[in-house]
């Protein structure tokens, strides 16, 4: 709405004044009274008057647009925490909260609140294509309300710097219709689909990766990296940066630190062969 | 003319001999040391060109940083710059180009050019700017060289916490940025109070404050901005270095803290900052313009009112920084409105300068090109500013590229060509030989183009989505394309700056010396004599106009023939006239002191100290901080408030004055009142780190806080106050010529001053304050620290005064030193009472 009348403006603006110095610097004076006059009001209209006119206008214009674009409050509420370097997404379900990670499902034309938070250091979210950032500061809770049109999948990016990996700490917004959206909060509500005696599933947690992440419905409750439990219907891997396929997630589990320097999973280099697949084909399975 | 008699006696014939011995002594008395003990030099020229010199250095260093940036991100998934250098990369390009280059280039330029556009000997403390050079480049080389072992900051130039306090997560490199650049910053502040001492105390007579050249009045506004800018960024620092090395509890929620203080504390020293960087180079177009156009400025008092409007503006919009953080709505009306505002007096300076170029012919030369290609760029990185400054744009373009396009729009356009424009300009000045014309038009244009390749691009890269000080990014995030084009252009303009330094390197003996005012100027600092002389001025004019070179026809001849005041030294000493601050009234002949390497150990001494902090080696830290300490305190007695061996002296024109002043006559009693207005602005940063958390926290002090102990606070405050009514009956007792009575007083007064230190920490020490525990704690002690500092300089300082009361230094008549420390003390007090009611009474009202 601000964005091609203010490029426009400025643009008028800035050929006007170049337009006048390079008048200033062919014309030679004829009556050095009359220039001198030319010169005052030049002074007074180009350096006081213009600005403080179009500066007030714009400014109740800018604040006006503030207002609409802060104010109100969404019909849902998506929680979504910084961590160094990936994203804790928490939606409201009806029996309690939804738990997810790295990809944030909004229903489109539906005014979405998000509640930022994070423990660590500070973070900003920010969806270019759906609106403005808001900062991400540990201590406090900030919102930003947003309302996506489109559907489709859309970038998101960490825009605070916050340490080592801040450039691979991005996200997907999935927008789809609402209809759409209603079931893909009902199939992420639901635990993961694993039986009990799965081989992937002990290779997960004989080698400690539930200390690390949760799979609700396994006995896989991590809290300090993302939950997994619906890991292989998301679009990407390592919050953002490479999409999800069973050779990008095995050098993944192998060697997370090639992929995403900084990152703080360890290197599970010395599983077998045999275990890896397991391990991989298990989480492919996560939907 | 006020308050001047216009009916000076004429200046005696021209005699040849008397000129020669004159000339001769004049060149005895100022002549700069040479050989192996150059660098204890003192003398303007000589320090302003090493200023200027290192600060160029400095600036090459930091665009190579932005090389490595620009490469490592021309294509995408680029490992040209792994992830940990990366983020050292740009964190020290940008600390460089702002606190190494961009301000201290400022303080180089005026050092070297304010004295003799003032026509002034040298600045009123020669030695304080020799120290302040010395500081700057050991800190600043202590700062740039950790990249060098993989140390370097890497925490952003803005170091926010908790990312900057958390030592698993910014190691060593950001304790080198803090105690680094607050060593820095104490550096600038010293040239700041030399520089405004310089404007208001050492103009030529007649040069009333109406009459001064508009590059002074810049020199004026931006000094007192320096004062009130960089103080709050100490006490951040102070506050996160406690953080870091203590684990005081500032910035951490988990104890009572927040990461916002620092933010508040930080960006009210980095908006001014901007202003501090850009509104030198306004000065030095209105130096320029007037010259190439042959005519004075339209709209001097305009430009003066602009400028100080400027400045005040400018601390009045630091939140436009902090859109993103969730602050309420009310707050970023304000600030945006604010931040929309300082475009008018910035245009009217603009259209001033427009304004004159329209009233004149404009001679085509080089500097002019510069100024041209300033304002093109600079204006439209005005324009993007006024962007914005409208919250909800900033909400999208805040800490993307466009932000980055838009800053270097302003601060390149702002400062970096009007200063290229600077360097053609004054070289003769500084060198006596032009720069090559061809050379310098090549070098515009492919600096202009390349900067222009380089960033226009990058407003685009901004809104499609790049954020800010990412290291990598992968091709389908389609930023590729604008990236290369932006190194392409980045490399350009690295080339045109090239040609640029390579001819001012370029050895010039064959190049003619240029004739005396080369470009026709009308400013005073043009009447030097070529070659140069090492004394400034043969003589101290009478001014009566602000062009005094097209004002007064013959001007340059009456200062070479020495018909002007001080054209002699018949004592062998160093001697500029000091002037009164409205009307400049001559007032007495200041006599500063010459070469030494006394500022130059006192400079090492006190680099160790911070550079041994930052290794927590504390031992080495407190040997080193007793040495500055002692070194400073030799300098200070070798050089300051020396006894004349008569009251007063001619100086020609029939005019006799005194040799010694004290009190607000004195320029000691200025730099004083001057650096303790600085230093309350930083007190005033902790105290407003007090009432932030009063303001964020329901309960404060908390609940379960331990308070301070009234009682005793009561007694520091008693001991104090008296410690500071001993210094005043002290400095009544000596005028009324009772030397004994006040050096028992003054004898008495340090140890009332140690003992109020210990009273108030014994009153947060005994109820067991902990400043790791909770921001309450912390915020108490780092007030009582703050007050403790302040209390044990003004007890040593007491002693000095008593010192130098007993070695005869301190008589009825001389007491420059005791009316000084008197002053220091009036801040000290007031420090005291404020700390007292923050501790005592605020927590009892509440």
């Amino acid at each position: 709405m601000l964005f091609w009348p203010l490029v426009i403006g400025a643009g008028v603006i800035w050929t006007l004044v170049m337009v006048i110095a390079a008048y200033a610097v062919r014309t030679t004076p004829v009556d050095p009274e009359r220039t001198e006059r030319l010169a005052r009001s030049m002074v007074r209209w180009g350096g006081v008057a213009l600005p403080t006119v179009v500066l007030a206008g714009l400014l109740t214009f800018g604040l006006i647009v503030l207002r609409d674009t802060t104010r109100g409050q969404g019909e849902t509420v998506v929680e979504v925490d910084g961590e160094q370097w990936w994203w804790r997404v928490t939606y409201e379900g009806e029996d309690g909260p939804i738990r997810d990670a790295n990809e944030i499902h909004l229903p489109a034309g539906q005014p979405v609140t998000f509640r930022l938070t994070s423990d660590d250091v500070i973070h900003s979210f920010w969806v270019p294509a759906i609106g403005g950032k808001m900062d991400m500061i540990p201590g406090r809770t900030n919102e930003l309300t947003l309302t996506p049109t489109e559907t489709g999948i859309w970038n998101g990016v960490c825009a605070e710097f916050c340490g080592d990996a801040h450039a691979q700490m991005l996200f997907k917004v999935v927008v789809t219709d609402p209809d759409e959206h209603a079931a893909t909060l009902e199939r992420l509500a639901r635990p993961a689909d694993v039986a009990d005696d799965d081989p992937g599933l002990a290779v997960f947690q004989e080698n400690g990766c539930g200390a690390c992440h949760a799979i609700r419905g396994t006995p896989a409750r991590g809290r300090v990296g993302p939950d997994l439990t619906h890991f292989a219907s998301r679009t990407t891997l390592a919050a953002g940066i490479r999409e999800i396929t069973p050779s990008t997630l095995r050098r993944w589990i192998a060697a997370p630190e090639a992929i995403k320097p900084g990152a703080d999973m360890p290197a599970y280099d010395d599983l077998t062969e045999a275990d890896m697949s397991r391990l991989v084909d298990f989480l492919m399975r996560l939907e | 003319m006020t308050g001047f008699p216009d009916n000076l006696p004429p200046a005696p014939p021209y005699d040849p001999e008397r000129d020669k011995a004159q000339r001769e002594r004049l060149l005895d008395t100022w002549r700069g040391p040479t050989g192996w003990r150059y660098l204890a030099a003192v003398n303007n020229d000589k320090v302003g060109i090493w200023y200027l010199l290192t600060a160029f250095g400095f600036f090459v260093f930091a665009g190579i940083l932005a090389l490595m940036i620009r490469t490592q991100l021309a294509v995408p998934d680029n490992d040209f710059l792994s992830m940990e250098l990366y983020n050292q990369v740009f964190t020290l390009h940008g600390t460089m180009m702002m606190f190494l280059f961009a301000v201290p280039i400022f303080e180089a330029v005026a050092i070297l050019i304010l004295p003799e556009m003032l026509g002034a000997r040298d600045l009123p403390f020669p030695r304080l700017s020799a120290f302040g050079y010395f500081c700057f480049v050991i800190g600043g080389v202590f700062v740039a060289g950790s990249i060098f072992f993989g140390a370097a900051p890497a925490g952003g130039w803005f170091m926010y916490p908790p990312l900057a306090s958390n030592e698993d997560q910014t190691g060593i490199g950001t304790d080198i940025w803090l105690l680094g650049l607050s060593f820095i910053e104490v550096a600038s502040i010293a040239a700041a109070v030399e520089l405004i001492v310089g404007v208001l105390k050492s103009r030529p007579p007649g040069m009333r404050l109406n009459l001064m050249p508009l590059y002074c009045w810049y020199v004026l506004v931006v000094g007192g901005m320096i004062l009130f800018a960089f103080p709050p960024l100490i006490a951040g620092d102070l506050l996160l270095e406690m953080e870091r090395a203590f684990h005081w509890a500032f910035f951490d929620p988990e104890r009572g803290g927040d990461p916002v203080l620092w933010q508040h504390l930080f960006w009210i020293f980095g908006h001014p900052e901007v202003y501090i960087i850009f509104l030198p180079s306004i000065a030095l177009m209105a130096g320029i313009v007037p010259t190439f156009v042959r005519r004075p400025m339209v709209g001097h008092s305009w430009i003066v009112l602009s400028a100080v409007a400027v400045a005040f503006l400018s601390f009045g919009l630091w939140v436009h920084h902090m859109f993103a953080t969730g602050l309420p709505e009310i707050s970023l009306a304000f600030f945006s409105a604010a931040s929309e505002a300082v475009a008018i007096p910035t245009g009217v300076q603009i259209f001033c300068l427009i304004a004159t170029v329209l009233m004149g012919r404009v001679v085509n030369s080089v500097p002019m090109l510069f100024a041209g290609g300033a304002l093109a760029i600079f204006v439209f990185g005005g324009l993007t500013g006024v962007m914005v400054a409208l919250v909800p744009f900033d909400l999208q373009a805040h800490d993307s590229y466009f932000v980055v396009a838009h800053l270097h729009y302003t601060l390149i356009g702002g400062m970096l060509f009007p200063l290229m424009g600077g360097v053609y300009y004054w070289f003769p000045f500084a060198r006596q030989k032009k720069l090559s014309d061809d050379w310098g038009r090549w070098a515009f244009w492919l600096m202009f183009a390349g900067f222009n390749v380089a960033f226009l691009p990058m407003h685009w890269t901004g809104v499609e989505g790049m954020p800010r000080r990412v290291w990598t990014y992968s091709a389908d995030q389609g930023w590729a394309l604008l990236n290369m084009v932006s190194t392409v252009g980045a490399f350009v303009f690295a080339a045109g700056f090239a040609i640029l330094a390579l001819d001012v390197l370029w050895p010039k003996r064959n190049r003619p010396m240029v004739e005396r005012n080369c470009w026709g100027a009308g400013t005073l600092e043009w009447a030097a004599e070529v070659p140069d002389k090492p004394w400034g001025i043969r003589s101290v004019p009478l001014i009566r106009g602000r062009y005094p070179i097209w004002d007064q026809p013959g001007i340059i001849g009456e200062i070479d023939r020495g018909e002007w005041f001080l054209p002699d030294a018949e004592e062998g000493k160093r001697e500029m006239m000091v002037t009164d601050v409205l009307d400049a009234r001559p007032m007495f002949v200041q006599r500063v002191p010459g070469p030494t390497y006394k500022t130059l150990l006192a400079a090492v001494a006190l680099g160790c100290v911070f550079i041994f902090a930052t290794y927590h080696w504390w031992t080495a830290t407190l040997v080193s901080a007793v040495v500055a300490i002692a070194a400073i305190l030799w300098w200070l007695w070798t050089g300051t408030a020396q006894l004349p061996e008569k009251p007063e002296k001619y100086v020609g024109r029939g005019m006799t004055l005194p040799l010694y002043a004290s009190g607000p006559a004195a320029v000691g009693w200025w730099a004083m009142f001057i650096t303790m207005i600085g230093d309350m602005t930083a007190y005033f940063g902790l105290v407003f780190a007090y009432f932030f958390f009063w303001t964020i926290h329901a309960d404060w002090p908390p609940q379960d806080a331990a308070m301070p102990l009234t009682v005793w606070l009561v007694v520091g405050l008693a001991l104090a106050l008296v410690s500071w009514g001993l210094m005043l009956a002290a400095r009544s007792a000596n005028t009324a010529g009772r030397a004994g009575r006040s050096r028992v007083m003054m004898g008495a007064a340090p140890l009332l001053a140690l003992a109020a230190i210990a009273a108030f920490s014994w009153a947060l020490f005994a109820p067991e304050l902990d400043p790791t525990r909770h921001a309450f704690d912390a915020t108490a002690w780092v007030l009582v620290l703050w007050l403790g500092g302040h209390l044990a300089a003004g007890a040593l300082m007491q002693a000095y005064c008593l010192a130098r009361s007993l070695a005869g230094y301190v008589t009825q008549v001389y007491d420059a030193d005791l009316r000084n420390i008197t002053l220091y003390w009036h801040f000290a007090a007031v420090t005291t009472v404020i700390t007292f009611a923050l501790l005592a009474l605020f927590p009892a009202m509440l």
